[in-house]
């Protein structure tokens, strides 16, 4: 039986791995290398790291770190921040990554993700989005709106419709990160997290308000998640990868057990 | 020294990493002689079957791998590679693929929305028999899959282990002699993944 995936994501800033609440104080963690391997000896099933200020200081991606990420994980892993074209994303690649994220740039062309599905593969095309809770439904009937840029535009794309397209453009896998819910630890974005899951083909990871393992069950269980992004609870230690899986297994959910 | 032969089918980066990882030596390569002198050969990919078959053809490899293959060295097939060695792939209404495993290839059906394709993840990997590549690896060990389509071989003697997703029961290992080939990536199963290609490494290729 296929197992639910938890996937630590590493935010880095400066080379730090970093973690603030809606995208503001950030506080630094750690060294993105040691977390990586400290994860991926701990039984995380996948990483993601996102170069939180490559756009914003118009850089690309820290590649060297990727190549040094793919030297020593072998487990999948996932970049997303500052990649712009397709060559950054092919470089991503060939550094090691299993997988390319893009998030504002599909927003504002939505093409891109057909163009890199056929370059890349669909499989290595994750499409992130960063919706928030909405009152005008007329525009998104969801009632939830696209944001870009760590959440500070709002755009009036309907979340559900745009994980749609998104799905037939091409994206092989969608990351629903709820603006919401992001860094409270209050648990994920259930009701937005299985509209997407119960309308798309392809896997859709929860991201975005993990605090305890029963979360972890809840969107996993209640929202038909494939996948669950972990941060804050795992990064300063309160949880191990394990202790989740052991809940998350007692529970009845299916967890890969053995690495 | 491993050599992986590279046919524009996706990235060979993380198996060449994972090889690195567990001190041995692995080239990446496109020569048909270099493909054909091979003392231990890879076969990975991802991507479609059709543009594999065609990129086969162009780069002039077929006859070098079916060489390489008699010749008993031995051959670990991963992913799209375990997929073109076989007759024939159903995918873009119809590939014919290279003939060295008797069977065709399948893609998963299913009625369930919430069961998606491709199958993305980490699976349990049921060994239907012993076999020198799984020394120091439980049966039933995860092992991370990304796929649509899968591997029926014609004949069960191929089938080395077993996975199931989608309602069906599929080869998630074939081989025989000195061929094997995973459905799911090693390179990326972590520490037990690393094993099975330590094991590869030292395989002689009889089981």
């Amino acid at each position: 039986m296929l197992t639910k995936r938890i996937i630590p994501c590493l935010d880095i800033r400066n080379r730090k791995v970093t973690k603030g609440v809606r995208f503001q104080n950030n506080i630094d963690l750690g060294d993105p290398i040691e977390m990586a391997v400290s994860y991926s000896k701990g039984g995380a099933d996948e990483l993601v790291f996102y170069d939180i200020t490559a756009s914003a200081e118009r850089r690309p991606i820290d590649i060297d770190m990727v190549r040094e990420i793919g030297k020593v994980v072998h487990i999948p892993f996932a970049v997303g921040g500052g990649l712009r074209t397709l060559d950054d994303m092919y470089n991503v690649l060939d550094a090691g990554a299993e997988k390319v994220s893009v998030n504002s740039l599909a927003v504002e062309d939505p093409d891109i993700i057909g163009e890199m599905a056929r370059v890349l593969g669909c499989q290595n095309v994750v499409l992130g989005m960063d919706p928030v809770r909405t009152d005008a439904i007329t525009s998104c009937p969801s009632g939830y709106e696209i944001t870009t840029r760590g959440f500070r535009t709002r755009t009036g794309m309907d979340a559900l419709e745009w994980a749609k397209r998104a799905a037939d453009l091409g994206a092989g896998e969608i990351v629903v990160n709820s603006v919401d819910a992001d860094g409270t630890q209050d648990g994920f974005e259930l009701t937005l997290t299985k509209l997407i899951s119960t309308s798309v083909g392809v896997p859709v990871v929860a991201s975005g308000g993990a605090g305890n393992p029963q979360h972890l069950i809840d969107v996993f269980q209640l929202a038909h998640a494939d996948a669950a992004i972990v941060a804050s609870m795992t990064h300063t230690g309160r949880y191990t990868i394990a202790q989740i899986k052991e809940e998350l297994d007692a529970a009845g959910v299916p967890v890969r057990k053995t690495w | 020294m491993i050599t992986i032969v590279d046919y524009k089918a996706g990235n060979l980066t993380s198996v060449r990493l994972a090889f690195e990882a567990i001190g041995v030596e692995a080239q990446i390569t496109r020569d048909p002689e270099v493909v054909a002198d091979a003392k231990r050969v890879v076969f990975p990919g991802v991507g479609a079957a059709k543009s594999a078959m065609e990129h086969l053809r162009e780069l002039e490899l077929i006859e070098a791998l079916k060489l390489v293959i008699s010749l008993g060295r031995p051959f670990l097939g991963i992913c799209l590679g375990t997929q073109v060695i076989c007759d024939w792939s159903e995918e873009d209404g119809g590939v014919e693929c290279l003939g060295i495993v008797p069977g065709n290839v399948r893609r998963f059906q299913t009625e369930d929305p919430l069961c998606k394709i491709p199958q993305m993840g980490w699976n349990h990997v049921e060994f239907v028999m012993p076999h020198p590549l799984f020394r120091d690896i439980k049966s039933g060990s995860e092992f991370y899959f990304v796929h649509s389509y899968y591997p029926a071989p014609a004949d069960p003697s191929y089938t080395l282990a077993e996975t199931e997703y989608a309602g069906t029961r599929f080869a998630s290992i074939l081989g025989k002699g000195n061929l094997a080939a995973t459905q799911f990536h090693p390179e990326r199963s972590g520490r037990i993944g690393l094993q099975f290609l330590t094991n590869f490494a030292r395989w002689e290729g009889l089981c």
